[in-house]
């Protein structure tokens, strides 16, 4: 289970990274990185302002 | 370079650099890291402050001041303008600053100050002993190393990982958050007022901004509520209002970002540890603003950190001053924006325009937000019920 991160829309603003429940992301300096510990829960992909999250089930 | 410090400050935004300047200037040994390699840079802001709360902090200065301002005027959905005075509008009018040049004068002042600073190295984890946070994991060019510290501030954002690993849940729901995107835009008649665009039209849950930047250019950007995300994108939004109300409007920069908008948090210190800023969620849940909050924190926690030193006692029996004079202050503010966000995304764009219409007549353009609400409520009570316990 993870997200994937379309990084060429991502704008690495670190909103994902604030709404993740349980903090398997993280903001480095220009791209998102997904840990283990992902859920799929998906608010991530909700809210990001420019949709470039995907959730993997 | 020290292995080990009085204070160590986790993000170079301006909440973190006045705490890390307030500390240095006493005399308290300071580090202050940033993660990214350019302090200030990419922008993920609107820029707007009032004149008041800057000017606590930090003397006006032409080289990071984009322009100032006449004031405000708010858009109801149907176009109904509302004007508020630069003069009695100390939060949303005042200048629009160059975050990339204000963010790094802050940075230098404490520099100067005496606080040493790291670019390009990132907090990756926590040091514990005794119970008390005691120091961060940083990573710098992919080199991890342990530094020692008496208090850890957490001022890193609306990413924050400090606050987490030190057992404070700082996670936001999508109801808790303003999910952005802003274009800089240029050829175009920005005027000499921040403009704000209310109702479900232009941006459900928020509201879109046009903050004038001098050289007829704008910040022109909109945010959304979280829980109002998905089908819709601020993206797809913004180009739509460009595609309207500006065809002319050249697009020179695109920046996005999350703002904080949940209200005071319950818990922002630990033993050990200070959360300033974002990363406490201090921005303002109606406006979004978070630039002097943050600063305002950063001074207090400072404040804070210099007598826990004295003391010699970084527990939050001691740290616990920070949070109950940022409660009393920041607090109060948050908590009432907090009730008007909570009742405006529930308001439909029919209402918002008879709010504006009720106005009509008024001479608002001399009065802040504070003065027009009650008289706002005065004229729509049903409307606006929900807020009878800051008018009655």
């Amino acid at each position: 289970m993870s997200v994937i991160v379309n990084r060429y829309k991502c704008g690495y603003c670190g909103a994902c990274v604030g709404v993740c429940p349980v903090g398997a992301l993280e903001l480095v300096e220009t791209w998102i990185e997904v840990d283990n510990t992902c859920t799929s829960c998906g608010v991530c992909a909700k809210i990001c302002p420019v949709g470039a999250l995907g959730v993997v089930k | 370079m020290r292995s080990s410090y009085d204070v160590i400050i986790v993000g170079a935004g301006p909440g973190g650099s006045i705490t890390a300047k307030t500390c240095a200037q006493a005399g308290l040994q300071v580090l202050l890291i940033e993660k990214r390699q350019e302090i200030g840079d990419p922008v993920r802001c609107a820029e707007g402050v009032g004149k008041e709360g800057l000017m606590q902090h930090i003397q006006p200065d032409s080289r990071w001041i984009a322009a100032e301002l006449k004031g405000s005027m708010i858009f109801a959905p149907d176009g109904t303008e509302i004007k508020m005075s630069e003069e009695a509008s100390s939060q949303k009018a005042g200048f629009n600053l160059e975050r990339k040049v204000f963010d790094r004068v802050l940075a230098q002042q404490a520099a100067m100050a005496g606080a040493d600073v790291m670019v390009k190295t990132r907090a990756i984890g926590l040091l514990r002993s005794n119970g008390s946070i005691s120091g961060i994991k940083a990573m710098y060019m992919g080199e991890v190393t342990e530094i020692k510290a008496d208090i850890v501030i957490g001022a890193d954002g609306v990413e924050s990982k400090v606050g987490r690993w030190g057992g404070i849940d700082t996670s936001l729901k999508p109801v808790d958050i303003n999910t952005c995107t802003q274009f800089l835009v240029s050829n175009i008649d920005a005027g000499e007022y921040n403009k704000f665009y209310i109702g479900e039209k232009y941006a459900p849950g928020g509201y879109l901004w046009l903050f004038p930047k001098g050289e007829h250019t704008a910040n022109v950007g909109l945010g959304i509520l979280g829980s109002k995300c998905g089908t819709v994108r601020p993206i797809l939004l913004l180009h739509k209002f460009m595609e309207t109300y500006m065809p002319d409007g050249k697009i020179i920069e695109m920046v996005v970002g999350g703002v904080p908008v949940s209200g005071p948090i319950k818990q922002t210190v630990a033993n050990g540890l200070i959360l300033v800023g974002d990363a406490a969620r201090q921005s303002d849940p109606l406006t979004g603003g978070g630039i002097i909050n943050a600063m305002d924190a950063g001074k207090i926690a400072g404040e804070v950190c210099i007598k826990a030193k004295e003391k010699g006692d970084y527990s939050v029996k001691i740290l616990k001053e920070y949070e109950d004079r940022w409660r009393a202050t920041i607090g109060k503010e948050l908590s009432k924006s907090l009730m008007i966000k909570n009742l405006l995304i529930k308001v439909s764009d029919e209402q918002l325009n008879q709010l504006a219409h009720s106005l009509s007549g008024i001479d608002t353009s001399k009065m802040a937000l504070p003065k027009v609400l009650p008289i706002l409520f005065k004229k729509n009570p049903k409307i606006l019920w929900e807020l009878r316990s800051l008018f009655i």
